[in-house]
Formats: C-alpha cells, structure tokens, sequence
C-alpha cells in the first residue's frame, strides 16, 4: 500500500528526476463494464464480422460460438468520436500492402482513445511455412503493436493476439484473450504479443467466475504477490490451497481464511513436497486442477563472487521443487481434468540482471520448463505457461534504494511500477477454461519493460 | 474410511480427534509479553481454521480456558470464536481445571460427541503468564468498591480516606497453593525428597525432552500442528544444544530449605511459558464430510485428586492413583501402551509417578494392587519432547500433549498397522489429575 509520506518523495524524486507523473491504472472491481465506452472494430471478412458479432451481440443471448458482451460497436471510425478500445482483426493479412487500411484507421482514433483505453490486434503468427509476402505481413503487425505501445499515453495498452494456423477467431483462448485484453485485469499487459497455440480451452459460464468449482494451489502464498493471487484466484471462484514454508505461518493464515481456503505450511524444496500437495487438496477439495509456483527468493550477488550456498538455494526454491512437483503431479493420474499449470517467470529470467545470475537462471529456467511442460498435458486439455512480471511494487522492491526504484519504476512505457494483482490477473487468465489453447508460454506483465523486451 | 452409522440414541460411538493447532510456546516476558490470552486463543484458533477450512463453520461447541485468568475475560472462549473466522453462531464456554484445562475441555467434548450431542468440537486453552492478573490488596479492593457504591460526596471522601499508600501495591502473582501456601515447586521437592529422586534422574529427563522436541521440530513434525505467531515460530524455552553438563550446572531452586539435597532447578523444571492451543474434534461423519483424515480417538478418560493438604501424597501425584483406575476399566496394563505422555511439571514429577508405579509396595498399600502396577520404557515415554523444552503454558498444555501424540499414532498405525494407544497423564494445582487414553484411529 502506498505510504503518503514515501508516496510523497517518490513523486518529489520523479520531478527532481524529470519524470512526468504516472497516469492511475484502472484496475478491475466488480460490476464494472468491460469496456467503458464504444469499441472499434476493424478490418474485414468474415474473422472480424465474428469479432464485432461477439462484442455487440446481445450479453444475455447466444450468438454464433459464445454469448455475446452487449458493447456499442462501430466497424469504421466517426469523425470526432472517441472510443474506448481498437479491435484490428488482422488475420486474414497476405501482403504488407494490406496492413495500410485497418492500421491507418486505428491511428486516426488514438489521440481520441479515453484514459485507459486499449488496442488490441489479432493476427496470424508468422512462421517460414509462409509465404514470404504473407510472413512479411503477419510479422509486422508484432512489431506496429509494440511500436503503438510505446506511444501510447493515458494508461492505455496495446497487445496483440497472434493465433496459430488453424485457429478460428471464436476459439475459446482467442475470446478469452481478447477479453482479458480488452478489460482492467490486464493493467499492466503492455506491448505483448500473446499466442494462442489451439483452439482448445472452454468459455466459462460465468466470466466473473470462470475458476468456478476449480481448486488450485498456490505457492508461495504468503505474502506480496502470491497472496494477491490466492485473494484473484478465489474471487473467480477457485478453493485455494495456500502453502508457504512453516515459519510464515501467521501470514498465511490471515490469506487462507480471508479466501476461505485452507492453509498448507510446507517447504517446497521437501522430497514429497508434490504428494503432500496433491493428498491435501483430494481429501480436503476433491481435486486439483491449477498449480501456481509462485514461491521463489532471491540470494543476489555479483556472479563473480556467488557462493555456492546461494547459488543452490536459489536453484532448489525457484526451479527444482517445481519440477519435482510438476512430475509428481504428471505422474499421479489425479491432474488430468484440464490441468493448469502456471509459473511465474521474471523480466530477468528473459534479460538477465546484474547480481541475479542464479535467480536469472532459475527465471529463465521457468520459461523453458513451462515451454516443455505443456505438451505433457496437452492430451488431457492442460497446459504449462508462465508470467514474468516487470518491476512489481512488493515488499521486495520497496527494499531498493530510492532512486533505484524509482529509475526501475520508469523504464517501462506506463512510466510505473506494477501492482502485484497485475500479476495475479494474468495468472488467473492463464488459470482459467478459456486459456487451453496457450500452450507453454510466457506472458509478461511489465507495462513494456525495456529491459529484455 | 468409511464413515460409522450414525449410532441409536444412547449408545455411544466414537470421539475423532482430527488435528490440532498451537502457536509456538514463548518464555514470560518473551514476544507474547503484549498479548492478551484472548488474543492467543483466538490466533490459535485461526490458525486451526485456516489449516481445516473451517471459515464460516458453525463448529459444534468451543471449549477452552485459562488459568490466570483477568476478571474482564469472562467468556474468553466466546469472545475468542467471535474473533476468529468460525460461524458467529459457534457456541462456547471456559473452563478451568488448572493445569488440566486443557485436557478437561478434550474429555468432556469428545463425550458429547461420543453421545450424539455434537458432530464437531474444538476444545483448547491457553495461559499468559507475561500478561496475568494484577491483584490488588483486599483493603484497595473493599475501599474501591465501597467508592463505587457511595452517593454522596462525603461518603465518597470517607471511602477514599481509608485508602493508605501501603494498600496500592500489587499483590504479586503467586504459584502458591491458597492452602499450604507452597509453591508448586516447592510442594514437588517435598515429594522429590519423599521418592529419593536424584538431580541425575531429573537432568536426564529434562535432556531427553529437549533432545527429542528439537528432533521432532528438525524433522517437520509440527509443521501441521503449530502456526507462528508475533514472530515466534519455535518454542521459544526450547535449547536443543543443551547437556547433562550444562544442566548440571544449574542451582537448585525448589526444596533448598529442606534435609534432603535440592536437586530442582531452572533446568529440569518448567519454565513459566506464555502460549495457546487448540484440538478439532469430530465425528466419523463430520470427518468424512469434511475430507479430514481421524488421527485418534478419545477411548476414555480418568479424573483424580490427593489429599495433599492433611494427606501423605505430593501435590502432583494425582495421575498415579488416576491412570491404575482407567487402566484397570478398559482392561489394560502399562505394557499395552504404545506411547505414554507424562506431563513434565517437573522432571520429578515424571520420575517419582513413575517410581510409584513401579514400586510393589505403593502398588499394594495405595492402588490394592497385588503388588507395582507397572513400569513403562523411556522409548515409549514423551516421544517427542514435553513441557521441560517446550513450555508450560497451562491451560494449553493439555491441548499440546493430545495434538502431538494423536498425530503419532496415526503415523505409527500407517507405518507399522494394528492400533497404537497412548495415555495421556496430566498433573495439576490442588492435587489434581486428569488422565486419558486415545487410540489410533
């Protein structure tokens, strides 16, 4: 929580510093609209007649694959008007030529998008079966929404969807990322490129529910991050079993009951760490369906003078109870009701960072095991995938030194830190039925970080 | 396991005990000096809602208590449930059996169990001696209230008048018996002397109690039965890198005044401890129910008192005529106990309960025996360390020693089968003695 008085230096520091003052990120609270205004969606064909279809049909209703969000919705910028969000359906794309029409039409709106506002673009990954015409377009629409991100002001974010061949716009992931996208939970989604991998994955019943009747385990639950995703999980209906090493106990008490979980104190580097988990939760929820490996520590030191100690502490905590508990899990023949598997990665598993050659190791680690996890459990609807968040105000980083931090908190095209339920929410979206059809990997949530990007 | 039916009206079927929940036992003054016995209670209780999912449950009744005990904490174990995260419709009322509390309010749940009367239970307790009772003196006291009861000016003045500097010093809190004005300690060396214990015999216990709870902690066995709190997360009293030596070291403090040598110190005697405990009970169904595997069940349970005042018995000697009485009803010798939890008041007391029982003498002429009741191993005796390292704080010891020694039952019934027993043998103030046998589940 902010303290008025550090809240107060910091934005001394920014000014001193000649940072302009961060925009307030909307984040999501309940009965909130989806969008907050009109939504613009452009291009042509029948992917974006889906699109539009699916935003404006009627909420109540079905209409084509999936009930529709009853939002206003315009197929061509009006003069003067202001929108809330950009949809570009670009994935019927053959020649760069074509990005001319949808793309000039969404800069028209930028100026005018609302605080807040977003873009998102959906697109085809472009990959060297193509032909080069149509690799060449597919790969520039990654590069305008990054570019867009970092021109954007206001709060407001672009990302972009980029599906694999074969999968149509209405697959669940594909609407559930254009969702998640285009709401409050993804604050601090900034300038990424999500792929969807399958068109695997359900709509939930309930969107303000999708985790409804699920149980998931989070580690590291405790405090800071972890804690907000025990606390994001819960609201969207999952049981929570909260586990974190005995010795923050008192803490994980205060999460478990304030969820209405249960609280499981345990090292996760122990042997039988990954059966203890799964006994708990089967006899206490009568499953398992998401492990979030959220526990994690830090030993820095410059890499020249690390010790071995804290070299395997680092190792033991942040990657190898993970994949000792993931093989456990794999094993057991009690994950396999669409299993979600979620870890969380960092900007500096993906960049490296001075002193953090271990947590480096570990973090980037993450990002290879989850790519490697998923197609174990894609046979029975799982998948594996990780967030790396950015700079992050946790108890962590409010450690740093002052100017440190606060360059830290710049270096990103939001120009601020992060909230831990950032974090949480892209969590629970990679949680959640719609989510099947991302299949290991590795979403960032750093408001566009320049470190690594 | 399959769950039991429910039984016909009257008879009675089985008291579960499900698991338990502490927090880490602090020394007097320690960490907990600021907090309140509610406050204790009510963390343990959280904690043992958070560890069993219990938010929002309206658990059949909570029973708990302390004992030093504030005026203001009439129904402290109501106000501690309407703290906590349980149903506000969960019922609950205090108990205090000294020492015994803790194990009282055990007994008596599982009975109501054990009828019908309830499907679910916490019982618990939970001592502050860092935060007792100030006692005023009597003539303070009587002056006060005679103020409070004036109605005019002059009787006001006239009630105050009477108020003399020597009459606004605390009493201090004492140990001591309100009959014999000993202390416990003090009592327990008389009996020390009486059974010829030597410094030796109490050192060793008190070692092994350290040795075995640091094992235990090292090990993970409390990693489900205690939750930390205030910052503590380990008995705090507890010295795992102690020695006969360095226990030999220590000063006698209890029975210095005495013709025998005083062999009671600091170190084979219980410190005084702050802290809290709590044990979810059930039945077969209401476990089932709730997905939680029984550890143990509550078989029976002896109550017992000596004569200390007029009589020839220790102050402490209670359980030794108590445990040949329950025993003897459930048709069982020393010898069919798997584990034997001995409250370590002292290590004395230990000791000269079990010179008792193994004496043939005290076995015909004070339990009608035909001659000792028995002796029991030391490898079945406080397997995993008692109140000489972890404390005693003790209304909640009671709840310490079941939690404990039901999770290794179940351990030991999963690890070697059959059905492991323990007893449970608890001392307390005013020559009681409360005494149980569980069984694994």
């Amino acid at each position: 929580m902010a303290n008025p008085i550090t809240a107060t230096l910091s934005a001394k520091l920014s000014g001193l510093l000649g940072f302009s003052p961060a925009v307030p990120l909307r984040r999501w609270a309940p009965d909130q609209p989806l969008v907050d205004g009109t939504v613009l969606v452009l291009g042509t064909g029948a992917d974006a007649d889906a699109v539009a279809a699916l935003l404006s049909g009627a909420a109540s209703s079905e209409t084509g694959e999936g009930p529709g969000w009853g939002l206003e919705v315009h197929r061509h910028p009006a003069p003067d008007r202001r929108y809330a969000a950009v949809v570009a359906v670009l994935t019927g794309l053959e020649h760069p030529d074509e990005l001319h029409a949808p793309l000039l039409a969404a800069a028209s709106t930028l100026k005018g998008l609302g605080r807040g506002g977003r873009v998102v673009t959906l697109s085809r990954a472009a990959t060297s079966d193509d032909a080069p015409a149509v690799a060449a377009a597919r790969q520039g629409v990654d590069a305008v929404v990054r570019t867009i991100a970092k021109e954007s002001r206001g709060g407001t974010t672009a990302n972009g969807l980029v599906l694999a061949e074969g999968v149509p716009v209405t697959a669940p992931s594909v609407v559930g990322g254009l969702r998640f996208l285009l709401s409050t939970r993804s604050a601090f989604v900034h300038g990424q490129l999500l792929a969807v991998d399958t068109a695997a994955g359900a709509l939930p019943a309930d969107w303000e529910k999708p985790l409804t009747g699920r149980v998931a385990v989070v580690t590291g639950a405790a405090r800071g991050i972890g804690a907000s995703i025990a606390r994001t999980l819960a609201r969207d209906g999952a049981t929570v079993v909260a586990v974190d090493v005995p010795t923050a106990g008192e803490q994980l008490t205060g999460v478990a009951n304030a969820v209405r979980g249960t609280a499981l104190q345990l090292d996760i580097t122990a042997p039988d760490a990954g059966a203890r988990i799964l006994e708990h939760a089967l006899a206490r929820h009568g499953r398992l369906d998401v492990v979030v490996h959220n526990a994690g520590i830090t030993r820095d030191k410059l890499f020249a003078n690390m010790t071995e100690a804290q070299w395997d502490a680092v190792i033991a905590v942040n990657i190898a109870a993970q994949l000792r508990i993931n093989e456990a899990l794999l094993t057991s023949g009690d994950f396999t009701d669409a299993p979600r598997i979620v870890s969380i990665s960092s900007t500096t598993g993906l960049a490296g960072n001075r002193g953090q050659a271990n947590y480096a190791a570990t973090k980037g680690g993450v990002i290879g095991m989850v790519r490697a996890t998923a197609p174990l459990l894609e046979a029975f609807g799982g998948t594996a995938n990780a967030v790396a968040p950015g700079f992050i105000e946790t108890e962590m980083t409010a450690k740093m030194p002052a100017v440190t931090r606060q360059v830290a908190r710049q270096l990103n095209s939001l120009q601020q830190g992060g909230l831990p339920v950032d974090v949480a929410e892209a969590v629970a979206f990679l949680s959640s039925p719609q989510a099947g059809g991302i299949l290991g990997r590795t979403l960032r949530v750093c408001g566009q970080n320049v470190v690594g990007a | 396991m399959a769950p039991e039916k429910t039984a016909a009206p009257g008879t009675p079927r089985r008291a579960l005990v499900l698991g338990g929940n502490r927090i880490p036992f602090a020394r007097a003054g320690g960490r907990y000096a600021h907090a309140s016995n509610q406050d204790m209670l009510t963390a343990a209780l959280e904690g043992l809602v958070a560890r069993y999912g219990l938010q929002g449950e309206r658990i059949g009744e909570v029973a708990a208590g302390a004992v030093l005990k504030h005026s203001r904490d009439f129904n402290l174990t109501r106000e501690a449930v309407l703290g906590s995260s349980l149903a506000a419709t969960t019922p609950a009322y205090d108990v205090q059996q000294a020492c015994a509390t803790g194990l009282e309010t055990l007994v008596s749940l599982s009975n109501k169990i054990r009828l019908g009367q309830l499907e679910s239970a916490v019982s618990g307790g939970v001592d502050s001696t860092s935060d007792a009772p100030i006692v005023v003196t009597d003539r303070l006291r009587r002056a006060l209230l005679d103020l409070s009861r004036a109605t005019t000016p002059g009787q006001k003045l006239a009630a105050l008048a009477r108020i003399r500097p020597k009459d606004l010093a605390p009493v201090a809190p004492s140990t001591g018996e309100p009959r014999t004005h000993l202390s416990m300690g003090e009592h327990q060396a008389l009996t020390t002397a009486q059974w010829q214990v030597t410094r030796e015999a109490q050192d060793e216990v008190a070692l092994a109690s350290h040795q075995r709870l640091a094992a235990a902690w090292d090990s993970g066995f409390f990693d489900d039965l205690v939750t930390p709190y205030r910052g503590q997360t380990i008995d705090g009293n507890l010295r795992p890198d102690t020695s006969l030596e360095k226990l030999a070291a220590l000063r006698p403090t209890f029975g210095t005044g005495l013709d025998a040598p005083a062999t009671m110190t600091a170190g084979n005697s219980t410190p005084l401890t702050d802290g809290a405990s709590t044990v979810l009970l059930g039945s077969d169904a209401w476990a089932a129910e709730h997905g939680l595997t029984p550890l143990a069940v509550v078989v029976d349970a002896e109550a017992g008192a000596v004569d200390f005042v007029h009589g020839e018995d220790g102050l402490l000697m209670a359980p030794a005529f108590a445990v040949p009485r329950l025993l003897a009803r459930q048709g069982l010798a020393l010898a069919d106990l798997d584990l034997v939890e001995i409250h370590e008041a002292f290590a004395s007391t230990v000791l000269t309960t079990l010179a008792a029982w193994e004496s043939p003498e005290f076995g015909r002429e004070r339990l009608g025996l035909d001659g000792a009741f028995g002796s029991v191993d030391r490898d079945r005796l406080n397997v995993h360390g008692s109140s000489l390292a972890a404390g005693h704080p003790f209304a909640a010891t009671g709840g310490r020693i079941v939690a404990t020694v039901a999770k290794e039952l179940h351990l030991r019934k999963q690890r070697d089968g059959g059905t492991p027993r323990a007893l449970v043998s608890v001392c307390a103030a005013g020559g009681l003695g409360l005494t149980a046998i569980l069984e694994a589940a």
